[in-house]
C-alpha cells in the first residue's frame, strides 16, 4: 500500500497548486513541492531493498477477468526513473516559482506539471501492460497542455497540437503492440510478459507486435523520421522543455526499450530497426544540432541525437551496451536538464535566445555561464565530467558489435562523426553566448538570475562533476540495480573508472574532441553549405498533411454517411451476407445426419399458404390495405404452424399478438398514405431483389443446418427441475417465471418503457385528419355498427373469464401471463373499436401507464420478496394447500411475478393501441406540465 | 420437412428484407414484422422440429425442447413493442416532417450531387 502512494502522492499533489492559488507565490510552490517531495522519500526509503536486487510489488484487482489490476512495481529501473522524475521535478518546481512571470497562472501550470509527474511515475511504476499504456496516453495529454501553457501563442497551439498528434498515434501503434503481447502470452500482467521473451520472439506476430511496439517507442522519443515534434514543442515554457522534453517524457520511449528489453530484445530485427535508427537519429540530431540559432533549437537537436545514442545502444543487443544506455540515460538527463534550465536564465535576463544576437554574456553572468560551460563540456564529452564516461562506454560498445557483418566497422566511424558535430554545437552553446564579442540588440541588460532561480541549475551541474570524477561512489549501485532491473538476468563485469588506460574509445574521444574544435572554427563554410539546401520547414509541412488527411477522411465520411438509410441497410446486409455465408462455405454439405420428418399434406398446405401469402405481401407492398391483408394470413400460418410443431404456448401468443398487430397497422393507416408511390428505379428493384435473395438463402441454409444436425440441449436440467423446484408442469412457463425471471422481468420493463415512449411521442403530436382514404372516398360515417357493440360487450366477461382461466392455468398447463394479458388486451381493444372512445371512458377512466408501471412494481417486489428470506433475486417458493371443496391447489410466488408480467402487458398493449386511438378524439395524450 | 421449413424461414427472410430495403415507412414496419416471423421460426427451430412433442410434464416420453419456445414467446412480445414503437415513430415522423420517406425528406435526383455532410 505505501507503494501506491508513490503514484497517488503526485496525483493528489495536482490538486494542491489548485486549491493554494490565493497564496503567495512562493507558499504555493512550496505546497506544491510537498506531495513529490514525500513521494520520493518513500522512494528513497525502499532503496536499500532495491539496491539488493528486490523488486517490489502491489497490486490490487480490479477486473481481474479482463487482465485489468492496478499493480505496481518497484525495481532498479522504475527506482531509477523514479529518482529522475521526481528530483528534477522538484528542481523544476522551483525553478519554475521564478521563471513564470506575474501574468502567467502559476497554480495552472503548476497542476499540469503534478499531472504529467503522475502519469510519467505510472509509466514507470506500472506492472500491468494496459495501465502503463493508460499512464503513457496521459503523459501525451498532459505534455499537450503543458506545450500550449502560452496558448495567446499560435507556435505553442500548432506545437503543441503536432506533438500530440504524433506521440498520440504512436500510442495507439503501442496500444496495439501491448493487446497482441497481451494476447501471445495470455496475460497483461508485466511480470508474466517479461517472462515469456522466448514465446514471444518465436511467435509468428513477433514482427508485427515490434514494429508497432517501436513505432510507440521511437514517436515518444523523437527518433528519426518522427523527431520534428521535438524541435516545435520548444514552444513550451523552458521548465517544461528541461522537465518534459530532456529528462523524463522524450525518455518514456527509452524506458519502454529498456523495460521490454528481456521480452523483444536480442532478434535480429530488433537489431537492425533500433540500431539503423538510433544511429541515423544520433548523426541527423548532432548535425543539425549546429545550425540552429535558436538556444533551445540547438538543445533540442542535441536531444535528438543522444536519445539517437541511448537506442543505438539498446539496439546493440549486448548487455554491456544496456548497461552503458542506462547510465547514459542517467547522464543526459542531469546535463541536458540543467542547460535548458541555463538556456531558459538566458532568455529570461538577456530576453532573447538567438544565438546571433547573444554573445559575450560571460560578463554579465559569470556563475551562470560557469555552470553552463561545465554542462555543456559533459554534452560534448569532456574528461572528468559525466557525459565523458558514458559517451566512452558507448565508443568502447560500437567496437563490440557485428550488427553489419564485414560493414560492422561503419558503426564506430559513424558514432565518432556524430560526436564530432556533439563537440562541435556544445563549442557553439559555450562560445557563441558567453564570449564572441557583444551582445547585439538585446533588449535589456542581461543579469545574474535570482538566487534560487540558479540553485537547481547549481544542484544538476555538481552532480554532473560529482559522477564525472567518482562515478563508482555516486552511482555505482543505482546503475547496477537498473541495469539489473533491464537486463533481468546478473549484469555483466563494467567499469566506471575514469582512466582506462590508452586504448581505441579514448582515441575516438580525442578524434572527437579535436574534431568538434576543427570544425567549429571552420563553421562559416559548413554554414554556406547548408543554407544553400533547400530548407524544409517541418510545422507547415506537418499541417499541410495532416489538413489533406482530414479532408480525404471528410469525403470518406460524406461518401459512407450520405444519410440515406437505405444505404446503411445495403451495408448491414451485405455484411451479413458475408460474415453469416463465409463459414457456410467452409462446409462440405448442409445436411447434418438427423433424418428428416415426412412432409404430412397439412403441413404442405400451410406451408404453401405461408409462401403465397408472404410472396403476395412484396407483390402488393405499394397497396398497402392488400399487404396488410396478406401480412397477417402469414402471422396466422406462423401461428398454426407453432401448433403444428408442438408449441401450444407460442401458437397462442402468436395469434393474440397477431391481432394486436393488425389492428394497430390498420390505425396506423389512418395518419399514414394508403399507397406507397413508385419510387425505386428498375436496377434498385433488381438489386434489392439480389441482396434479399443472398441474404434468405444463407438464413434458410443455416436454419437447414442446424435442424439437420443431432441434437443435445440444455433443457434437460429445466425438465428435471420444473416440478420439483419450480412447482410447474408447463415448463416453457416455468422457464419464463422462474428459470430466467430476471430476462422475463427485464423484457416487461422494455415492453413498458416502448409503450411510455409511445405515449410520449404522440403527445403534441401535430394533428392531422386526414378526412378521406387515398382515393378519395370520405369515411364512412356510421360510427359504431350496433352489431359488433352488442357483440363486443357480450363478449368482455367472457373473454376475461378466459384470460383469468389461461392466467392461472399457465403454470402448469400452456397459458400463463404473457397470453392472458393479451386476451384481455383483445377484448377490451374491440370495445374501443365497437363503442369508441367517449363510450369506454366513461366507463372505465384508467391512466394506462400506471397499469405498467404497477405491473413492474408488482413483479419487482415479487423477486425482491425473495430477499428477506436471504435468497437471491427473483427465488421462487410454492408449496401445496389443501383448501375445502377446492381440493388441493398449489401456491406459488411465480404466480405472483407472472401477475405482474399479466399486468404489464395489459397496460402496454393498452397504452400503445388506445392512445394511437385517441388520437382523433378530444381524448388525446396531451402534454400537461408539472405545477 | 426440415427442407420445407427451411425454405419457409429464408423466403421469409427474403421478403422481409426486400420490403425493409423500400423507401418508405410503411413498407419498411411490414418488412420487420415479416423478418420477425422468420427469426422467431428460426429460433424455435433451432430447438429441432417435432410433431408429436409434449410441452406438459409427465404426459409423454417426447418432449419438444421447452427452451427457444421460452426464448421465442418473449420474442413475440417484444417485437410487438418493437413494431408498435416504429410505427408510432414513423406516424409521428409524418406528422412533424411531411413526408413518410425513410430518410425525413425526398431523396434528390441523381445529377444533384449533395456535397459531404458537415
Amino acid at each position: 500500500m505505501t507503494l501506491l502512494w508513490i503514484l497517488l502522492l503526485p496525483l493528489f499533489g495536482t490538486l494542491v497548486p489548485l486549491l493554494t492559488a490565493n497564496w503567495r507565490r512562493s507558499a504555493c510552490a512550496m505546497a506544491t513541492a510537498l506531495p513529490p517531495a514525500f513521494a520520493l522519500m518513500i522512494v528513497l526509503y525502499y532503496g536499500s531493498a532495491v539496491f539488493v536486487g528486490e523488486s517490489l510489488r502491489y497490486t490490487l484487482a480490479w477486473v481481474p477477468l479482463l487482465g485489468l489490476d492496478i499493480s505496481i512495481r518497484l525495481d532498479g529501473l522504475a527506482f531509477l526513473f523514479s529518482l529522475l522524475i521526481l528530483g528534477i521535478g522538484l528542481l523544476i518546481i522551483l525553478y519554475a516559482r521564478y521563471y513564470l512571470s506575474e501574468q502567467d497562472s502559476m497554480p495552472r501550470f503548476y497542476a499540469y506539471l503534478m499531472l504529467f509527474m503522475t502519469s510519467m511515475m505510472g509509466i514507470v511504476l506500472s506492472n500491468n501492460v494496459l495501465q502503463l499504456w493508460l499512464f503513457w496516453e496521459l503523459t501525451s495529454i498532459s505534455s499537450f497542455l503543458l506545450i500550449s501553457f502560452w496558448w495567446h501563442k499560435s507556435e505553442a497551439r500548432r506545437g503543441a497540437r503536432m506533438a500530440l498528434t504524433v506521440t498520440g498515434a504512436g500510442g495507439l501503434c503501442l496500444l496495439a503492440a501491448l493487446l497482441l503481447l497481451g494476447r501471445i502470452t495470455g496475460s497483461y500482467d508485466l511480470d508474466v510478459i517479461l517472462a515469456s521473451g522466448a514465446i514471444i520472439k518465436q511467435h509468428s506476430w513477433y514482427p508485427m507486435v515490434l514494429v508497432l511496439f517501436l513505432l510507440g517507442c521511437f514517436t515518444k522519443s523523437a527518433q528519426f523520421p518522427f523527431h520534428f515534434w521535438l524541435p516545435n514543442a520548444m514552444a513550451a515554457p523552458t521548465p517544461v522543455s528541461a522537465y518534459l522534453h530532456s529528462a523524463t517524457m522524450v525518455k518514456a520511449g527509452i524506458f519502454l526499450l529498456a523495460r521490454f528489453y528481456p521480452a523483444m530484445a536480442d532478434t535480429d530485427l530488433w537489431f537492425l530497426l533500433v540500431s539503423i535508427t538510433g544511429l541515423t537519429t544520433f548523426l541527423v540530431g548532432a548535425y543539425l544540432a549546429l545550425f540552429k540559432h535558436d538556444l533551445k533549437g540547438l538543445l533540442a537537436y542535441s536531444t535528438i541525437s543522444h536519445l539517437g545514442l541511448i537506442t543505438l545502444l539498446f539496439g546493440m543487443g549486448t548487455d554491456l551496451a544496456a548497461v552503458a544506455g542506462v547510465f547514459h540515460i542517467i547522464n543526459h538527463a542531469i546535463f541536458k536538464a540543467s542547460l535548458f534550465m541555463a538556456a531558459g536564465i538566458i532568455d529570461h535576463e538577456s530576453g532573447s535566445r538567438d544565438m546571433r544576437k547573444l554573445n559575450g554574456l560571460w560578463h554579465f553572468m559569470p556563475i551562470t555561464a560557469t555552470l553552463a560551460m561545465v554542462a555543456a563540456a559533459s554534452m560534448a564529452g569532456v574528461p572528468l565530467l559525466n557525459g565523458f564516461l558514458s559517451k566512452e562506454m558507448f565508443f568502447a560498445e560500437t567496437l563490440h558489435q557485428h550488427l553489419l557483418g564485414s560493414l560492422s566497422w561503419v558503426i564506430p566511424v559513424l558514432a565518432t562523426v556524430a560526436a564530432i558535430f556533439s563537440v562541435a554545437y556544445s563549442m557553439r552553446f559555450i562560445h557563441d553566448v558567453f564570449f564572441n564579442g557583444k551582445p547585439k540588440g538585446l533588449t535589456k541588460t542581461p543579469h545574474e538570475p535570482p538566487r534560487y532561480m540558479r540553485m537547481p541549475v547549481e544542484v544538476l551541474v555538481l552532480l554532473c562533476i560529482l559522477v564525472g570524477v567518482a562515478p563508482d561512489y555516486i552511482i555505482g549501485d543505482l546503475l547496477h540495480a537498473a541495469s539489473f532491473a533491464v537486463l533481468g538476468t546478473e549484469v555483466p563485469e563494467y567499469s566506471l573508472a575514469i582512466w582506462h588506460g590508452v586504448n581505441l574509445p579514448l582515441f575516438m574521444s580525442i578524434v572527437a574532441l579535436a574534431g568538434g574544435v576543427l570544425i567549429y572554427i571552420n563553421r562559416k563554410y559548413l554554414f554556406d553549405f547548408q543554407n544553400s539546401l533547400p530548407g524544409i520547414d517541418a510545422l507547415s509541412t506537418f499541417e499541410l498533411v495532416m489538413k489533406t488527411l482530414v479532408k480525404r477522411c471528410q469525403q470518406f465520411y460524406g461518401w459512407l454517411d450520405n444519410g440515406s438509410l437505405q444505404r446503411y441497410m445495403v451495408f448491414v446486409l451485405m455484411a451479413i451476407i458475408v460474415l453469416a455465408g463465409a463459414p457456410l462455405l467452409q462446409l462440405d454439405t448442409l445436411y447434418g445426419g438427423r433424418p428428416e420428418l415426412p412432409i404430412d399434406a397439412v403441413n404442405a398446405t400451410g406451408a404453401a399458404m405461408l409462401l403465397i401469402s408472404a410472396f403476395a405481401t412484396v407483390v402488393f407492398h405499394r397497396q398497402r390495405v392488400v399487404a396488410l391483408l396478406m401480412i397477417s394470413v402469414v402471422g396466422l400460418m406462423v401461428s398454426i404452424a407453432f401448433t403444428r410443431f408442438s408449441a401450444p404456448d407460442l401458437a397462442l401468443t402468436q395469434l393474440s399478438v397477431e391481432v394486436v398487430t393488425i389492428i394497430l397497422l390498420m390505425l396506423a393507416l389512418f395518419f399514414l398514405p394508403h399507397k406507397t408511390p413508385k419510387q425505386s428505379s428498375p436496377t434498385r428493384v433488381l438489386r434489392d431483389i439480389g441482396l434479399a435473395s443472398m441474404v434468405g438463402v444463407v438464413i434458410g441454409s443455416i436454419s437447414y443446418a442446424i435442424m439437420t444436425r443431432p441434437f443435445t440441449t440444455i433443457s434437460d436440467y429445466f425438465m428435471a427441475n420444473a416440478k420439483t423446484g419450480g412447482g410447474g408442469s408447463n415448463v416453457v412457463n416455468v422457464i419464463l417465471v422462474d428459470f430466467r425471471g430476471f430476462d422475463t422481468f427485464g423484457e416487461i420493463a422494455v415492453l413498458g418503457i416502448a409503450s411510455l415512449g409511445i405515449f410520449k411521442l404522440l403527445t403534441r403530436i401535430p394533428l392531422f385528419k386526414p378526412s378521406s382514404d387515398g382515393e378519395g372516398r370520405p369515411w364512412a360515417l356510421e360510427r359504431h355498427p350496433l352489431l359488433l357493440a352488442t357483440v363486443a360487450q357480450s363478449i368482455l366477461p367472457m373473454a376475461l373469464m378466459v384470460s383469468v382461466f389461461i392466467f392461472f392455468r399457465g403454470h402448469n398447463l400452456p397459458g400463463g401471463g404473457f397470453i392472458a394479458g393479451l386476451i384481455t388486451a383483445v377484448a377490451i381493444i374491440l370495445l374501443y373499436i365497437s363503442q369508441g372512445v367517449d363510450w369506454v371512458k366513461a366507463r372505465m377512466n384508467i391512466e394506462y401507464q400506471r397499469v405498467v408501471a404497477i405491473g413492474l412494481m408488482i413483479a419487482l417486489c415479487t423477486g425482491l420478496a425473495s430477499l428477506l428470506f436471504n435468497r437471491p433475486f427473483l427465488t421462487s417458493w410454492f408449496d401445496y394447500f389443501d383448501v375445502p371443496l377446492f381440493g388441493e391447489i398449489e401456491l406459488a410466488s411465480a404466480i405472483a411475478f407472472d401477475l405482474g408480467v399479466y399486468v404489464t402487458v395489459v397496460g402496454s398493449t393498452l397504452l400503445i393501441l388506445a392512445s394511437l386511438g385517441k388520437m382523433t378524439t378530444s381524448h388525446r395524450p396531451t402534454h400537461r406540465e408539472p405545477s | 420437412m426440415e427442407t420445407l421449413f427451411a425454405s419457409c424461414i429464408g423466403f421469409l427472410t427474403a421478403c422481409g428484407v426486400f420490403l425493409m430495403l423500400r423507401g418508405r415507412t410503411f413498407p419498411v414496419v411490414v418488412g420487420l414484422t415479416m423478418l420477425s416471423y422468420a427469426v422467431n421460426l428460426f429460433i424455435f427451430a433451432s430447438g429441432r422440429l417435432n410433431l408429436r412433442g409434449a410441452v406438459i410434464l409427465g404426459t409423454a416420453e417426447n418432449y419438444a425442447d421447452p427452451l427457444p419456445q421460452a426464448l421465442v414467446l418473449t420474442a413475440i412480445v417484444i417485437g410487438f413493442a418493437m413494431t408498435a414503437f416504429l410505427v408510432i415513430l414513423a406516424i409521428r415522423a409524418r406528422a412533424d416532417l411531411g413526408t413518410d420517406h425513410v430518410d425525413g425528406k425526398l431523396p434528390t435526383p441523381k445529377q444533384a450531387k449533395r456535397e459531404p455532410r458537415r
